[in-house]
């Protein structure tokens, strides 16, 4: 991001002031429904209708790269970026949440249960499978959190700049104010109010926090690409004049095309990658929350056109910026900042882009502090001790005690990380793993030849050999910098999880084959006989 | 209980499904950068096509391939509302 401002301007960090204020309103509200019982906090009491199923489910779904990463991946790579990642997403989510989503829902209402872990310890009868599954899905998930933690705190920065110039000065090596960061509040306390704010609304309002939360956020980000494309538009001479000048431009033309750009073969096996919402598993508790199956339908037919309604407008920005922007942006990252900075020159609009961007990496990470909280009191504490050792408020303090320490340490190993060299290719190594585990979920809902051995083996097998990978590839990009490694994300012209997808299913299939099928008592529970007699 | 017969509707829609992930890979707009409406790439528009599709295919999906059933099943086994569930399987 690069909105220079001027000095003491204030309104985009009062725009953003009153968004944060906003939520902690909500949070109030959220929490005075509160019933004071677990499955309450933890999951609504399985209450959320089709539209806040809709809204709180996109909004996870989408992080900040919606709003600024795919603006400047369209700048650098071009149009292609949308059939990459938001057309592939559009089809492949909504797949999920029919195939898998709907019947996870059934499966926890009728067997009641609130993690994935215990859903799977009980599916393949296998207390190993949820030891080996928990501290996998949680290694998976706190880098996801730390990469919106960071980004929410280097996002505020540029925003703000110029509204305390005495206050935090980031000065050149010469000793001049740095213009795109100077006076903004600084990532330490970005990151920390960010933090303390959706610690607020999910440690008192719990999911239904969120879920409010989530709604609020994903209109506010929707909103503000459409704004944004508007405006710049506009200022830019019209649709047809700002896309001619691409067209004309001798590099940004490439940019309408996808040759050179993006290799056939990664364009197609990104399509592993969006299967990772089938394992999210703070997917698979929002999930749970849905009132009735029926509440699943919206969010079913509704989420690629939401997608697109974010995406389009950004994907046309970052286009238009190859040929607009002019010294070209060096980070892709602050493509459109500059857009908005440049063209459109309004303080309110540099707010509500901030409010915006802050929503999409909230929205996210509300539901990922709550998930963990969730999985720690249900898979650690009432594991060891119990299910009828602590009453129901005392759980729900327990998921608040754990919530907390998680939002301590996410804040902590944030200060720590911030400038390291590779946090947000983090990202995509995240979603790699989770659609790695993808056969395991699709295993546990449609093949009941599937075995505990299988499980295992398919969960074993994704973890090495994505360690394998990922240290291959951390070691590939080590002198690289930052922001400049996607190329690497490709291994012999296919995407990674590719690799580890195939071998992950082909450890579940040839194991499950080898060893003796489950007992039918064993396995019946867990499959409607109308659909698999 | 017997399974339920599948109608050609639900065979139509799974077949529209694959036909939609075949067709994700448009090779034939790879490098053309002709605009649509005087402003939209059409490798841009034909994927925003295909977003709109997807959401038609979906809303197929929910109109003729529907799990009607599993909302029955789902209550019919369920623990009452609130009711405590603990960590040991």
């Amino acid at each position: 991001m690069n909105l220079t401002l001027a000095v003491g301007d204030h309104t985009p960090l009062l725009v953003i002031v009153a968004y944060l204020a906003l939520l902690i309103v909500l949070g109030v509200a959220s929490a005075r429904l509160f019933r004071g019982t677990a499955a309450d906090y933890f999951l609504v009491s399985r209450s959320v209708g089709s539209f806040l199923m809709l809204m709180s489910i996109f909004g996870t779904t989408m992080t900040g790269f919606a709003l600024v990463g795919s603006t400047g991946k369209a700048y650098s790579t071009g149009i292609g970026v949308y059939g990459l990642m938001a057309s592939w997403s559009g089809l492949i989510h909504s797949a999920c949440f029919f195939l898998i989503g709907i019947r996870l829902w059934a499966v926890g209402k009728r067997h009641g249960y609130l993690t994935q872990c215990e859903y799977f310890r009980e599916r393949f009868d296998s207390p190993a499978l949820g030891y080996i599954l928990f501290p996998i899905l949680v290694a998976l998930v706190i880098p996801y959190l730390l990469v919106g933690v960071i980004g929410a705190g280097k996002a505020i920065q540029p925003i703000t700049s110029g509204t305390f110039p005495d206050l935090f000065p980031v000065l050149k090596p010469d000793g001049t104010p740095n213009p795109a960061l100077h006076g903004g509040v600084p990532p330490w306390l970005g990151m920390g109010v960010i933090c303390f704010i959706v610690l607020f609304y999910v440690f008192f309002g719990g999911l239904r926090g969120a879920v409010w939360a989530n709604t609020l956020q994903t209109l506010v980000f929707m909103i503000t690409g459409v704004v944004a494309f508007y405006m710049i538009a506009s200022k830019l001479g019209g649709l047809t004049v700002a896309s001619e000048a691409v067209a004309a431009h001798e590099k940004a033309a490439t940019r309408l095309g996808r040759e050179g750009l993006i290799g056939r073969a990664q364009f197609f096996t990104y399509c592993f990658i969006p299967l990772s919402v089938g394992m999210f598993p703070h997917l698979f508790q929002h999930w749970l929350t849905a009132k009735s199956a029926k509440a699943f339908r919206l969010t079913v037919v509704a989420h690629p056109v939401c997608i697109a309604i974010v995406w389009l407008p950004c994907i046309m920005i970052g286009v238009w910026a190859a040929a607009a922007l002019n010294p070209p942006a060096a980070d892709a990252n602050t493509v459109l900042g500059r857009m908005v900075s440049t063209f459109v020159h309004q303080p309110w609009l540099s707010g509500l882009l901030g409010a915006g961007i802050l929503a999409a990496i909230m929205s996210s990470l509300d539901s990922q502090f709550m998930c963990i909280g969730t999985m720690f009191t249900r898979d650690v504490v009432l594991r060891i001790t119990g299910p009828d050792r602590f009453t129901d408020g005392q759980k729900i303090w327990i998921g608040r005690g754990f919530i907390l320490g998680i939002v301590i340490v996410s804040y902590l190993l944030a200060l720590v990380l911030q400038k390291g060299t590779h946090v947000f290719d983090l990202g995509v190594w995240c979603f790699s793993g989770f659609a790695s585990l993808f056969p395991l979920v699709f295993a546990a809902v449609y093949w009941r030849r599937a075995t505990k051995a299988g499980a295992i083996a398919c969960v074993l097998v994704t973890a090495v050999v994505w360690t394998i990978m990922f240290t291959l590839d951390m070691i590939a990009k080590a002198d690289r910098p930052p922001g400049q490694d996607d190329e690497t994300l490709v291994f012999g012209a296919v995407m990674p999880v590719t690799i580890i997808f195939a071998a992950s299913t082909a450890a579940l299939i040839v194991v499950s084959l080898l060893t003796p099928p489950p007992r039918r008592e064993a396995i019946d529970r867990f499959f409607d006989p109308l659909e698999t007699a | 209980m017997s399974r339920p017969r599948r109608s050609n509707a639900w065979r139509l829609v799974w077949i529209a499904a694959a036909l939609l992930f075949t067709l994700h890979h448009d090779f034939w707009f790879w490098d053309d950068r002709s605009l649509v409406f005087g402003f939209l790439p059409v490798g841009l528009a034909y994927h925003a096509a295909y977003s709109i599709a997807a959401a038609l295919l979906w809303l197929a999906a929910v109109k003729f391939a529907w799990p009607s059933h599993i909302e029955q099943w789902a209550d019919a086994g369920a623990p009452p509302p609130e009711a405590k569930r603990g960590g040991r399987s």
